[in-house]
């Protein structure tokens, strides 16, 4: 390391640390808001220490609802979105696998005519083609159902190029060996390929969850019933109202728990984490 | 590239691709190729026919001054973000390449807002900018400051991109830090021996080899900017006030749901497609030059 | 226990590329048969052929009494260590050597038995539930070749099995591999670029080079009388000193002598010795030492040619000449020295190298 100055350090420090402050302070103040009873947090004078209705507000926003505004305790939202994440995930690593491995480790007509089909799919995000996606999922009676939630949201190329792209890295001499071992194109597949895919099963695992946990605009939509709608979406239902009306400690507290599971997956699961992120973006 | 040693295998590969192809058909083609389809088309107002009108749809988009305030809304907006986020991530980057204890707590504590929903931090951002509740707001406005992004429409544009920012820092910190660790540390040897300064070394040689890292990350934003940022725009203002943060995006979401013409809104969805598919040929073009390193 | 024969093989790739332009081999029962030569001239092509990794374009490959071109690898009786190894790391080394034999279905009480006794044999008795990136190269390089002996196949096929090896577990391994084999009575086949390597293992030693045969031999023959001019230069080391005859044939005693289809001379470095006097019929050469090394036990010289015309010193032009003499001799540089053959140590080649000629 060139020139290692304890000056250049503290100034590193204290820079980052400025940067941790704001990036916390908003999910911080949220918090307290969510520990005070309504009152205070409509008043302006929000403390900046935590007040003592923590347990209280949670424990209706998890396992009661708001009074006006919402008819669904958040523990039912926070299924939904557990579901709804976990399906996108699995089902995602499922569909892609199986066709990266086809891709990659046979010959047949219309491989690469497959490959792009899928490929193109990384162009067009759900936003530009919603309407007519929300018709075919109101056709085939997906409304308000996890399939709906689910099913559009895995037709994505990004877990079929990153399983492409580690298969490449796997050297041709263990198919050969297991060829040589008598193994054919699905024991392969389940003995060897599996076993050494786990770690990139697991990243992109991490990153689909916190993509299907985080998503919005989808589950806006095809959404009716107020049973099956995810945590993200409860909360702007919640303050969907003239807002001295809104249960804000309620609302915060609900984010709070909206956070947590994708964030304590990023900072528990980093190295997953960032391998996910950096893999499938390249 | 391609494995040279592969299985043979007539039926089984395409039941190995069935279950991709399947919902990417369903899901995907038919939709995308729906909305273009759509394009060309009026419904009545009930909904119940339509007839073909060709490019009437797109002509009434372009004629509409609207349109063109969303698109220099999406404009500011993206360029807002982007230069922002990746300033701020770069400087946090390269305060925590040096090596310093505890350096991974950093980078914890650096990239867990990735994690959180995009509407979820508009509302966090909303709550704390609140004209009358905010914790933040209060101090604007008893400073004499008429701070209100309900009512002013720049006050909302700063609220969004504050948002949007705060979230996509995160994302920008973790592939300059990435990029900035895989520079040999001899490069930057080098240039010290050479007699170049730390600020010096920044700009000639170490910002130079993170060109490529710089360029992948601002197509990479603009398109979160476009799409992702949407559940931030609904979450904080709906798109207003009076239309001063309705993007591009959130107009196809509003025109085609709450205004209900569906046509202009499948007009405007392959504007978009147009813009995205232009961005990822740029970007591939980049990863085609990346491979030729 | 059987014979390979490989009749007429050749392998053509979709390109158009030749790969194997025609092949007949012959390896005996229990022999070990070594293909040697520069990378690319298709050792591991064939090597793969008969393994049934690659497909043969036509000709036929005999195992033990069976054609074997349309049978899957797994059904050819064949084992294999490979270059890299090939161990599947998610698996113990005990795994990495039942794999094939579960898959094989054979009872597991059998395999304990064979995967214990090849650990024993091997050396790997402690480290059978060990991963492999738990192992050190030689170790791996053990597990590999404990794989293939638990299938008590036919034949052995080795792809460059040491080359990934520091050298001097690389010799250790060689002498290892060879002492294995002789003990199994296996027959084998084994790739490998580096002609020590081959010399020291083969019974029978084929030299290939773009996909031909060059030579098919035992080693010390091949040494001996090379037969062409390839085959000269690339086994032995350094290298067989090679020279167009022109220069020197009126040296050869009575030029009549050497046929007249004599086109180069070839003399190796250790055939050489210092003297003034040219030995009847043989030969003699003014060299201007250029560079000396020092191995020990012997001493390279490299030399210019003083009787033709030479170039820069710096470069090895064909008039260069490299002499081993043994122990520590010290001519020094710029010097002249004179470096004398025998008559019965020239080898003669035809002018384009491709035929040896009776001196």
């Amino acid at each position: 390391m060139v020139e290692h100055r304890p000056l250049r350090d503290l100034v590193a420090y204290a820079v980052l640390s400025l940067g941790i402050l704001i990036f916390a302070f908003p999910v911080y103040v949220a918090f307290v808001a969510s520990t005070y009873d309504a009152a205070t947090v409509v008043s302006g004078n929000l403390p900046l220490v935590p007040g003592g209705r923590m347990l209280e507000n949670y424990y209706r926003a998890v396992f009661v609802g708001g009074s006006r505004f919402m008819n669904e305790p958040v523990g039912v939202l926070l299924l939904n979105s557990f579901v709804t994440a976990i399906g996108i995930a699995v089902g995602k690593i499922f569909i892609s696998i199986l066709s990266a491995f086809a891709i990659v480790y046979f010959r047949f007509p219309f491989r690469k005519t497959a490959f792009w089909i899928i490929f193109i799919t990384l162009m067009l995000p759900v936003e530009v083609r919603i309407y007519p996606t929300y018709k075919i999922v109101a056709d085939l009676r997906m409304l308000d159902t996890y399939a709906g939630l689910i099913l559009p949201l895995i037709a994505s190329a990004t877990g079929t190029l990153l399983f492409r792209q580690f298969f490449m890295t796997v050297p041709d001499e263990l198919l050969e060996a297991s060829r040589i071992d008598g193994a054919g194109p699905l024991r392969f597949f389940w003995d060897t390929l599996l076993p050494l895919s786990m770690t990139t099963v697991a990243a992109l695992f991490v990153i689909q969850f916190i993509y299907g946990w985080n998503q919005y605009l989808w589950p806006l939509l095809i959404t009716t019933k107020d049973s099956m709608q995810t945590i993200v979406i409860g909360i702007k239902k919640m303050l969907t109202t003239t807002d001295e009306l809104a249960e804000w400690q309620l609302a915060m507290a609900t984010a709070v728990l909206a956070m947590l599971p994708p964030v304590a997956v990023v900072v528990f699961m980093q190295r997953l984490f960032v391998k996910g992120l950096v893999e499938t973006e390249k | 590239m391609e494995k040279s040693v592969v299985f043979n295998g007539k039926l089984l590969p395409y039941l190995l691709l069935a279950p991709q192809l399947a919902i990417t058909l369903i899901f995907f083609y038919w939709p995308a190729s729906q909305a273009i389809w759509q394009s060309f088309l009026r419904e009545d107002a009930f909904g119940l026919n339509s007839e073909f009108v060709g490019l009437e749809n797109y002509q009434a988009l372009f004629a509409q001054p609207e349109y063109y305030t969303a698109i220099g809304i999406t404009v500011v907006f993206s360029s807002l973000v982007t230069v922002l986020s990746l300033g701020v991530a770069l400087l946090f980057a390269t305060q925590a390449d040096k090596n310093l204890k505890g350096g991974s707590v950093y980078k914890t504590l650096m990239i867990w807002p990735y994690a959180v929903a995009p509407a979820i931090a508009g509302v966090l951002w909303f709550f704390i900018f609140h004209p009358t509740l905010g914790t933040l707001a209060r101090p604007l406005r008893a400073m004499g400051f008429d701070w209100n992004p309900m009512l002013n429409g720049t006050h909302a544009m700063i609220l969004v991109v504050m948002a949007a920012v705060w979230k996509q820092v995160a994302y920008n910190f973790l592939f300059f830090l990435a990029g900035l660790q895989a520079i040999p540390k001899s490069v930057i040897e080098a240039g010290a021996i050479d007699g170049a300064g730390p600020l010096r070394r920044f700009w000639t040689i170490i910002f130079p080899l993170l060109s490529p890292t710089t360029f992948f990350l601002l197509v990479v934003n603009i398109v979160y900017v476009f799409f992702e940022t949407f559940g931030i725009i609904d979450a904080v203002t709906s798109g207003g006030p009076a239309g001063s943060t309705t993007t591009m995006v959130y107009k196809v979401f509003a025109d085609g749901r709450l205004g209900g013409d569906l046509g202009g809104s499948a007009a405007q969805s392959v504007v978009l497609m147009v813009i995205v598919i232009a961005l990822t040929a740029i970007q591939f073009r980049y990863v085609e030059r990346k491979v030729q390193y | 226990m059987a014979n390979v024969t490989l009749r007429n093989v050749r392998k053509v790739y979709p390109g158009g590329f030749e790969a194997i332009k025609g092949i007949d081999i012959e390896v005996g029962d229990g022999q070990f048969c070594v293909l040697v030569g520069p990378s690319g001239c298709g050792k591991s092509t064939l090597l793969r052929m008969v393994a049934g990794l690659e497909t043969i374009s036509s000709g036929e490959i005999d195992i033990g009494g069976r054609i074997v071109n349309a049978i899957e690898p797994a059904e050819r009786d064949i084992a294999m260590v490979f270059q890299n190894y090939a161990l599947y790391p998610h698996m113990s080394v005990y795994n990495n050597m039942a794999y094939g034999l579960r898959n094989r279905r054979i009872p597991e009480s059998e395999i304990k038995t064979r995967v214990e006794d090849a650990a024993r044999i091997l050396e790997l008795g402690t480290m059978l539930e060990r991963k492999p990136r738990q192992l050190s190269g030689g170790q791996r390089q053990r597990v590999a070749m404990g794989r293939a002996i638990v299938r008590q196949p036919k034949v052995f096929l080795f792809d460059e099995p040491l080359s990934n090896l520091d050298a001097k577990l690389r010799i250790a391994m060689r002498v290892e591999i060879r002492k294995l084999q002789r003990r199994l009575n296996t027959t084998a086949i084994y790739v490998t670029h580096d002609q020590l390597e081959a010399m020291t293992l083969a019974d029978i030693l084929v030299v290939m080079n773009g996909g031909r045969v060059e030579q098919i031999g035992n080693p010390l023959e091949i040494y001996q009388k090379p037969a062409t001019t390839f085959v000269a230069s690339f086994i032995g080391a350094p290298p067989m000193n090679l020279m167009p005859i022109e220069g020197v044939r009126a040296q050869l005693l009575g030029a009549d002598a050497v046929p007249a289809a004599a086109g180069q001379l070839g003399i190796r470095p250790e055939d050489f010795e210092l003297g003034d006097t040219v030995p009847a019929g043989g030969i003699g050469l003014d060299l201007r030492v250029d560079a000396i090394e020092h191995v020990g036990a012997e001493t390279y010289v490299y030399g210019a040619r003083q009787d033709v015309g030479h170039t820069d010193s710096l470069s090895a032009t064909a008039n260069d000449v490299i002499v081993r003499l043994p122990g520590v001799a010290s001519p020094q540089i710029g010097t002249r020295i004179r470096a004398v053959a025998a008559r019965a140590k020239l080898h003669l080649f035809s002018a384009d190298g491709r035929q040896r000629l009776s001196v």
